[in-house]
């Protein structure tokens, strides 16, 4: 086993403020997440662990299969961390790519004090690996929740272009806690999916105003299925994963069982809405419509007061 | 896809001493780049593999060029390349050496 | 006794007044079915059939933007009994419905500018001999035309509102519209305009009433395509490069203020790097303040920097409106405070009041001759020929225009030397799909042997282009001396095309000495810095940022 992949400190201070987070690769939002030049990567790419199936589509491999995974500091505290890099493959997960993750998950589990931050950027499985990578998802979760069972804590951070989507939706739910951005996206479906599943009268994928009221990070935040908003930068991201980490309590069955009342709950109250922005009135929100064009800093204010978080539910 | 192999000589050890650097995404239009300072200090060897089929004189031209003006003496360059533009794959290359010429490990 | 005698001669007895007869005698046909000038939309085709003979030269707007689409499908749906052997003379041929009308017998012949989206069928259609061809236009060429020898017997147009007089407010898209008019209205043509709705008072007044015959009032506004909107998040490193080189390469040492920036990505960049880049290099007030252009997006972060004096437009954006109403001292806008635009005038401006045309093309050959043709889509010309020629009508001088001329003309005296307008090609040596951008022979060239043309079409004609800018430097072809200098010079910046690997080295090498061709370290750039985060924009929610909320970008540009 050869020394992991250290990485120098690259980048001057303040770039994370100013860096965006949807822009940037997997490697960047790690590097500039973490306190500078403690990210030490596991199975880094000079190891060569490719996907095993892409040869055979004739398709071009990553040496890293998409993933980065391994170990840093947050404010001084160790963590561990995964991002998944949402411009190969569309992020999604293969049989490498998922392994990583679930490896990553086992060893919270065993070091049990050691948070677990996780990059979501996906598009879901992978079909040229369909069946690696839907087993994949399920160990992912499995493995999520014995860690969390454990005693970990494992906050996911949604912002990439690829957004959260199928199987990462799922695992994304099984989450501590997660922290959005406007353009992050959490659903499971896509919409082209359910445009060509349900009909265009049903949900017009190419209205985009229509799918980041639905999906986008605003109506996750508002609807809690995200505990917290951050602006689109690194820096943003950084603070949030920090917030949630001081935030998310002890996971058990009375845990679940809350989670559960929290979420029928919800399907009750807002179940019958057409749109987002019925729901954010039903909420109490005072023109909802101009919502997706309010400023992060406004946002969040307008979320605290008045947003469904499930901090007391997850 | 295709594969290729280059070995070149040049002039002078690359510099700096990081032994490892990473640069790009594998997607469309794109390619990344790992080098490793595992060679000799004056040779130098870039392996392809490559979605765009047919283009072995350009990869032949673009990574002479590249060889004659950074030097990059014992230097191993792995690409997997998503079907870049030339003038992409000579800016990654770029953007390899003066990461792995940086001080660090 | 003179006059006598002509008619003697004519063969004929003439009025002289037949042209007007004719017109009164459509009007009477249409007024039938309208109450004043109002027809309802669905007495919109059985108008057609009482305004429009066979054989009539019709004008379908057909604009770059805005169409008349109402009016398209009332044409379409015309009994072909009566209405046929259509003469169409429209800038653009955009909707199907304006290739339906050739398929159907409606239409016959076809003068015209520009055809992007229908550029596939377009190619077929006239392979296949389903249209006769009179030409393809610049639109300024065929504007003029309209005034000599392709005048409309009928203009179907697209209006905001009208009165029920009939007064037009034709808004930010008012495009070709006043062109139109006057040829049609003015030589005893019949005008008929469709409009968003009917008002009891326009905003302002485009088109004055009386020149006008019919209104239809559609049921949905007209379409307008949003072309000139083009996402910062898209644009690469390799447009970043070739933008610095462009900016510092060209536009600085030539102090080039007024100009006109053909849409493209590159361009996009350019617009985008001035608060920064050029903000850097010390070039606020010394280029790039004066435009013929249309409203880009991407033009925000410039303005409200502080760069830009004044902008003419040739048609407007979606989503600009009130960008645009609020920033009144940049553009030119009505008493009601709409964008007006203008594509006659904007044109003749970017002919004559600009010192440098830059824009991007797909293929360019060994003498400098650019082209949009493939063998398989015909797109014609828009108005980028016009905009990047020399105008060898100009008079009046400039420092850009001066500088340029003495390069092309070291010899010759200064009193009696041209000036010349800098016409430059910006672009990364392979396209999309990887496709290079140099070739030894066009495509345009191979498509007029196929259809038997008289004239290959070519955009710009190499003797009109001073300079190239790829990611590889900027070639200076006003600095060629002969053919060979130009090829060299060409395939010096051709990157690893095989055009470029076919260079000759040493001359190429020659050339650079001399700064016909100019390396990025030669302009002091080093490509490793040529990054995103130079882009005083990044995403289109940045430009509404800058835009302070104005700006309102379409659906397809949102992640948000």
């Amino acid at each position: 086993m050869t020394a992991p992949f250290k990485h120098a400190a690259q980048f001057p201070e303040g770039r994370a403020s100013t860096t965006s987070f949807n822009e940037a690769s997997a490697r960047t939002r790690v590097a500039l997440l973490l306190d500078a030049g403690s990210f030490v990567e596991f199975i880094g790419p000079e190891q060569r662990e490719v996907s095993p199936h892409l040869k055979v589509f004739d398709l071009p491999e990553q040496f890293n299969d998409g993933i980065v995974v391994g170990r840093g500091r947050l404010d001084g505290a160790p963590v561990f961390v995964a991002a998944q890099e949402g411009r190969f493959m569309g992020g999604a997960f293969g049989e490498v790519h998922g392994a990583k993750l679930i490896g990553l998950l086992r060893a919270a589990r065993e070091m049990v004090s050691i948070p677990v931050l996780i990059l979501f950027d996906t598009g879901g499985v992978r079909l040229q690996e369909a069946n690696a990578g839907e087993l994949a998802i399920a160990e992912i979760m499995r493995a999520m929740m014995e860690a969390r069972m454990a005693g970990v804590k494992v906050v996911g951070l949604i912002g990439g272009r690829s957004g959260c989507y199928g199987g990462g939706g799922l695992i994304a739910g099984c989450c501590s806690a997660l922290a959005v951005s406007e353009p992050g996206r959490i659903a499971v479906s896509g919409p082209e999916v359910i445009e060509t599943n349900r009909g265009v009268e049903e949900f017009d994928s190419r209205d985009r105003a229509l799918v980041w009221r639905t999906m986008g990070g605003k109506n996750r935040r508002l609807l809690g299925a995200a505990d917290v908003f951050t602006d689109d930068t690194i820096q943003g991201f950084r603070d949030a994963a920090l917030e949630l980490l001081g935030l998310v309590g002890a996971f058990d069955l009375d845990k679940l069982k809350a989670e559960q009342v929290r979420l029928a709950d919800r399907l009750r109250s807002f179940g019958t809405c057409e749109d987002a922005v019925d729901i954010w009135t039903a909420e109490g929100v005072a023109h909802a419509e101009s919502i997706p064009d309010l400023p992060a800093d406004q946002f969040i204010s307008l979320a605290n007061k008045i947003g469904r978080t499930s901090r007391d539910a997850r | 896809m295709e594969d290729f192999s280059f070995q070149h000589r040049a002039r002078q050890r690359a510099g700096g001493t990081r032994q490892t650097a990473i640069i790009g995404v594998v997607a469309s239009g794109n390619l990344e780049v790992l080098v490793e300072r595992v060679l000799p200090d004056v040779e130098c060897q870039l392996e392809i593999k490559t979605a765009a089929v047919g283009f072995g004189e350009v990869w032949n031209a673009v990574t002479a060029d590249f060889v004659a003006r950074y030097s990059p003496g014992g230097l191993k360059f792995s690409i997997n390349d998503g079907g870049a533009r030339p003038d992409t794959v000579s800016l990654r290359l770029a953007q390899a050496v003066r990461l792995i010429e940086e001080d660090g490990q | 006794m003179l006059m006598s005698t002509n008619a003697e001669t004519r063969g004929t007895t003439t009025t002289w007044r037949r042209g007007r007869e004719a017109r009164d005698a459509r009007i009477e046909a249409g007024s039938r079915l309208a109450r004043g000038k109002v027809v309802e939309a669905r007495d919109a085709t059985r108008l057609m059939e009482a305004v429009v003979r066979p054989g009539d030269r019709v004008c379908l707007e057909g604009d770059n933007q805005k169409q008349a689409d109402l009016l398209s499908s009332a044409l379409l749906a015309v009994d072909p009994a009566k209405v046929n052997g259509l003469h169409m003379v429209q800038s653009g041929v955009v909707l199907p419905e304006h290739l339906d009308l050739f398929d159907r017998g409606v239409a016959k012949r076809l003068d015209y500018a520009y055809s992007g989206p229908q550029s596939a069928r377009i190619a077929r259609m006239l392979f296949g001999g389903k249209i006769e061809l009179g030409a393809v236009h610049t639109y300024l060429e065929l504007f003029a035309r309209y005034f000599i020898d392709l005048t409309p017997h009928v203009a179907l147009i697209a209006a905001v509102s009208a009165d029920r007089e009939g007064n037009l407010y034709t808004g930010p898209n008012t495009e070709d519209t006043p062109t139109v008019v006057e040829a049609t209205a003015f030589k005893d043509g019949v005008v008929i305009a469709q409009v968003n709705e009917i008002v009891d008072r326009v905003p302002r007044v485009d088109i004055p009433a009386d020149r006008v015959h019919f209104i239809v009032e559609a049921e949905k506004p007209f379409f307008v395509e949003p072309l000139f909107t083009r996402d910062p998040a898209a644009i690469t490193e390799g447009q970043i490069l070739t933008a610095m080189l462009a900016i510092k390469g060209i536009y600085a040492p030539y102090g080039v203020q007024r100009l006109n920036h053909g849409i493209g990505f590159s361009t996009a960049a350019i617009e985008l790097l001035l608060p920064t880049y050029g903000e850097k290099l010390g070039l606020k007030g010394k280029i790039a303040s004066h435009f013929a252009l249309n409203p880009h997006p991407a033009l925000i972060p410039a303005i409200e920097s502080g760069w830009v004096q004044q902008i003419h437009s040739f048609g407007s954006e979606v989503g600009m409106d009130e960008y645009i109403r609020a920033r009144s001292d940049i553009y030119f806008t009505g008493p009601d405070g709409s964008l007006r635009s203008n594509r006659a005038f904007c044109q003749t401006a970017g002919l004559y009041a600009c010192d440098m045309f830059i824009g991007s093309t797909l293929q360019i050959d060994l003498q400098g001759n650019s082209s949009t043709v493939t063998t398989s889509r015909i797109a014609g010309f828009g108005g980028a020929p016009n905009m990047g020629a020399d105008a060898r009508g100009r008079r009046h001088p400039s420092e850009p225009w001066l500088k340029a001329g003495g390069e092309a003309d070291p010899q010759g005296s200064a009193l009696l030397r041209r000036g010349r307008k800098l016409v430059v090609q910006i672009g990364e040596t392979f396209g999309d799909k990887n496709v290079p951008l140099f070739v030894e022979k066009l495509d345009a060239i191979t498509l007029a042997e196929k259809l038997n043309l008289e004239l290959a079409p070519i955009m710009i004609y190499g003797d009109d282009v001073t300079h190239i800018v790829t990611e590889e430097g900027v070639a200076n072809l006003l600095l060629c001396r002969d053919a060979v200098e130009r090829e060299q010079a060409i395939r010096g910046v051709a990157g690893y095309t095989e055009v470029g690997r076919g260079r000759d080295r040493n001359m190429v090498e020659r050339l650079r000495q001399r700064d016909v061709i100019r390396r990025p370290e030669d302009l002091g750039i080093n490509p490793l810095d040529a990054d995103r985060s130079m882009l005083a924009a990044r995403s289109i929610k940045d430009l509404v940022h800058w835009s302070g909320g104005l700006y309102a970008p379409p659906s397809k540009f949102r992640n948000w």
